[in-house]
């Protein structure tokens, strides 16, 4: 069944200050999305207002679960989390006092996903074996990559079918950001997950991505396949300093 | 060690009430009842008070709003119709409260950390303001609510009656709170506490939980308002809004630890208790004092409270039974 997100002519911002400029942007059933752009170009906010955390000012925010279309305007996060989309959200915001297994079973918190608990729990240590090893360690304890891990079995335990992860390499060393790319391509394999990803690493965002957009300013301002994005000039300019 | 069910933890709690009940008619005087009665106040406004602050991390400075409109639902009522049974009273009186701070909380929730507590305490004000020039409960002249002479359920005297029924009040909420620590709730509360963003990622319905928290902790601080206008015969608006409700109610919580029911009810024993002791010893003007330099030593040598200092004591106890082994 299909799952994909659409977003609209999306206009959002804080108070004053718009951030979005007419953002459209589409995730297809089954694909890995990036979404590249350095600080302050509006990454997060197109995240946060898929998610419902920020309120855009217009545009058509839709998702399709399972092959029914659902509006996510006007949505409180919960709703949209039960729906099944979950957020590692940037800086990976663990509950750093409670152990790595507390943070999962909190991923659990809605009813649906607290019935499949110990069905995800077990494949949450299955894919990733160190924290297994380290279920009773508290989680603000672990090593960055680590609590990164943490942080995307934390949003597989909600059962989600689209997954929107927010800068994942940020504050890692350069090995931890390259194995967790790897670990989020082989999470969506394995859990058949929709992704949708923001990123500031363009070489690494583009080893598991299909498809990718460029969002300068709030505006897309490139959007091609992975093959397309190498040769762009823009991505070049943008990335490689060429 | 298994936690207590609910379902023994309830009547264990009342039954502990009970026998605290009887065994306070051997008191050598009435002032004890008086003394004990406020202590019992306490309680209730620092349980309730724990439900937002502790579990959920909003602090509340307007304990005393809530506290006093449970008060002033009793004297509107008793102007109405002054043979009102005391139960309609304190349903009226959480209802109230509790409306009220479901109100406040749909205004004030987007408001985080220090702003929403300001927010509180200007509701205080307004609450103030509103009382004062409100004619019908006495206004800033006050009003005198008379206790019935024959107290009801052959209690004799009022006072007994009113101190039988703080502590089922006191009981109640302490079961109440132990309620939502250990359900699912409580989890979702200590996630909003922790990291709202985290929470609700993690799909806590944060609005929601918040809404809740605001509005149970209201009611029980009316709760404990209700009964007070038949306490002290007289209700003006200056001392049903005193500051000392607020501040007594934040430090006790953080005196006991803050992290579960135990928390308030210690803090609010033990320094209730010495401010009583202290009100006959030395005078009353020293209270407010006694909580100040408590506050700063806790802060800095215990600042998780009593119930820290306990868990840090288990820690290493079973430490050293697992290096003993």
């Amino acid at each position: 069944m299909a799952n994909s997100i659409k977003v609209t002519d999306l206009c959002a911002g804080y108070g004053a200050v718009q951030v979005l400029n007419s953002v459209s942007l589409e995730v297809r059933d089954g694909e890995t999305v990036t979404m590249l752009g350095t600080n302050g170009n509006g990454k997060s906010t197109l995240i946060k207002s898929i998610m419902g955390i920020v309120k855009p000012i217009s545009g058509k925010v839709e998702a399709e679960i399972d092959g029914v279309t659902h509006n996510l305007i006007g949505m409180e996060p919960e709703q949209i989390v039960r729906l099944g989309i979950a957020l590692v959200p940037e800086g990976r915001r663990l509950f750093p006092k409670l152990t790595v297994e507390e943070n999962l079973l909190l991923g659990a918190y809605r009813g649906e996903a607290r019935a499949r608990i110990a069905e995800n729990l077990d494949f949450c240590y299955q894919a990733f074996s160190r924290l297994a090893e380290r279920r009773n360690q508290l989680a603000g304890s672990m090593s960055g990559g680590e609590q990164q891990m943490v942080a995307l079995a934390r949003a597989v335990m909600t059962s989600p079918k689209i997954l929107l992860i927010d800068e994942p390499s940020v504050g890692l060393a350069p090995i931890l950001v390259s194995r967790t790319i790897e670990k989020i391509g082989e999470l969506k394999d394995k859990f058949k997950l929709t992704v949708l990803m923001a990123e500031q690493n363009f070489h690494q965002a583009v080893k598991i991505a299909d498809r990718g957009y460029v969002i300068v300013h709030g505006h897309i301002e490139f959007e091609g396949r992975r093959d397309e994005m190498a040769n762009n000039d823009m991505i070049k300019k943008l990335y490689l300093g060429i | 060690m298994q936690k207590m069910s609910n379902k023994v933890f309830i009547p264990v709690v009342y039954g502990v009430a009970l026998a605290f009940g009887l065994l306070s008619m051997l008191a050598p005087n009435d002032y004890f009842y008086s003394a004990a009665y406020t202590v019992l106040l306490f309680v209730i406004l620092s349980s309730a008070w724990n439900i937002l602050g502790g579990y959920t991390g909003y602090v509340n400075f307007g304990t005393a709003a809530f506290f006093a409109m449970g008060a002033y639902t009793t004297v509107a009522i008793f102007k109405f119709a002054p043979g009102t049974p005391l139960i309609v009273m304190i349903i009226a009186g959480m209802l109230v409260a509790g409306l009220t701070g479901l109100g406040m909380g749909a205004l004030t929730l987007r408001l985080r950390g220090v702003f929403f507590s300001i927010a509180t305490l200007a509701l205080s004000v307004v609450m103030f303001t509103f009382v004062v020039n409100w004619d019908y409960v006495g206004g800033a002249r006050g009003a005198y609510v008379i206790a019935p002479r024959v107290a009801p359920l052959g209690f004799g005297r009022y006072i007994y009656f009113l101190y039988a029924v703080m502590i089922f009040l006191s009981a109640t909420a302490m079961i109440v709170a132990r309620i939502i620590e250990t359900s699912t709730i409580g989890r979702g509360l200590e996630a909003i506490r922790d990291d709202e963003l985290a929470a609700e990622c993690c799909g806590v319905p944060t609005l929601r939980l918040k809404l809740l928290s605001t509005t149970i902790s209201g009611a029980l601080m009316g709760m404990a308002g209700t009964t007070y206008p038949y306490f002290v015969s007289y209700v003006e608006p200056a001392s049903t809004f005193n500051l000392s409700y607020a501040v007594n109610s934040i430090a006790m919580p953080l005196i006991g630890g803050m992290t579960t029911w135990v928390g308030p009810l210690i803090g609010a024993v033990l320094l209730g208790t010495v401010q009583q002791v202290v009100q006959v010893t030395i005078s009353s003007a020293w209270n407010l004092l006694i909580v100040g330099v408590l506050l700063v030593l806790f802060v800095t040598l215990a600042p998780e409270g009593i119930m820290g200092l306990w868990y840090d004591f288990r820690k290493k106890q079973r430490a050293k039974k697992g290096a003993a082994q």
